[in-house]
């Protein structure tokens, strides 16, 4: 069984890719996320009810993750950018090509308003041992996702649980 | 205005929510990597899904999976219900031509310190026979027709 490289054990539990959102908290992704799954709840489509029971337009709080993911492309990226990039480090540190996650777990708190900042990091809490799956030989990695807004408040905390894996061949 | 929606007295442990069929297709999957910026090809190359993935077709990805868990429980509570916490777990991909069936049933009715009342969840997503997505959620609901969870803020608040 591969042990686990030490650079590796060196990123548990290292605040890792602080950044803030491209672009402030809008409507039209939050339109964008409704019409997806059909979601009318009048928080986010109806003013009168964001004024009267939000104070204001607010996004869908499991939306959180979206406000840092990366565009497709934006001018001088000379490499691909990636939605949860430890995770994509582990990836290929680990040399695992494929991954899917399994668990996910998000505990809201102040709402993520439109017009707000929002500001992220990553943190890697635990990596297996190599286990045996039905997709094939990987493991499984434990990372939080905090988020903050442009005031320092948190508005969420979001826990993953990936798994790494070489298909059978 | 009063929202139509439950409050903390409406709600009873064991109740059922009322199930919710999606029939999926390709354009479900691929508007929700769209809302999610998820431009990685298993969510729209059924080619990839297929040849690197291992599995038969593009499958639902983890922020659309969140969303339709979130619609699924605000549908039932009206826009009063605040979610806590929410949690899931995949055992299972979400497929083009899969009918997804969403249940719920309240596990626990509780007020805390801080006067908020809580509804706990037990909500699953089946296709067919199979359980593709196992959830937990705590979301906060009125506890009269006064109160208004998105209210509370700092120690008030305790998710």
């Amino acid at each position: 069984m591969a042990e686990l490289p030490d650079d590796v054990k060196g990123w548990i539990g290292k605040k890792l890719y602080e950044q803030w959102g491209e672009f402030d908290v809008e409507r039209g992704y939050i339109f964008t996320t409704c019409a997806s799954v059909q979601n009318g709840n009048p928080l986010f489509w109806d003013e009168k009810a964001a004024q009267e029971l939000t104070g204001g337009f607010i996004a869908p709080p499991t939306m959180i993750s979206v406000w840092f993911r990366p565009h497709h492309w934006s001018p001088g990226r000379t490499e691909e950018a990636v939605p949860l990039q430890l995770h994509f480090d582990l990836k290929k540190r680990l040399a695992l090509p494929e991954a899917v996650m399994t668990d996910n777990t998000i505990t809201f708190y102040d709402p993520v308003r439109v017009g707000d900042r929002l500001k992220t990091y990553q943190v890697l809490r635990s990596v297996s041992d190599e286990k045996q799956t039905k997709l094939g030989i990987g493991r499984f990695w434990v990372l939080d996702v905090e988020y903050e807004n442009q005031k320092g408040e948190k508005v969420a905390t979001e826990s993953y649980t990936g798994l790494g894996y070489r298909r059978a061949s | 205005m009063s929202w139509k929606g439950l409050t903390l007295e409406q709600v009873k442990a064991g109740q059922a929510l009322p199930d919710l069929p999606i029939d999926v297709t390709a354009t479900t999957v691929v508007a929700g990597a769209i809302a999610s910026r998820d431009y990685r090809p298993m969510h729209h190359d059924k080619d990839f899904a297929v040849e690197r993935n291992g599995v038969r077709n593009i499958f639902i990805n983890t922020p659309h999976n969140a969303a339709f868990f979130e619609r699924y429980i605000t549908d039932w509570t009206g826009p009063k219900g605040r979610l806590g916490k929410i949690q899931f777990r995949m055992k299972d991909s979400v497929f083009p031509g899969d009918r997804m069936v969403f249940h719920g049933r309240v596990e626990k009715v509780e007020t805390d310190a801080a006067g908020c009342g809580w509804a706990s969840l037990a909500v699953w997503l089946t296709v067919g026979e199979k359980t593709t997505t196992e959830c937990t959620a705590r979301i906060a609901l009125p506890v009269s027709a006064d109160d208004n969870p998105w209210k509370r803020r700092g120690d008030d608040w305790r998710p």
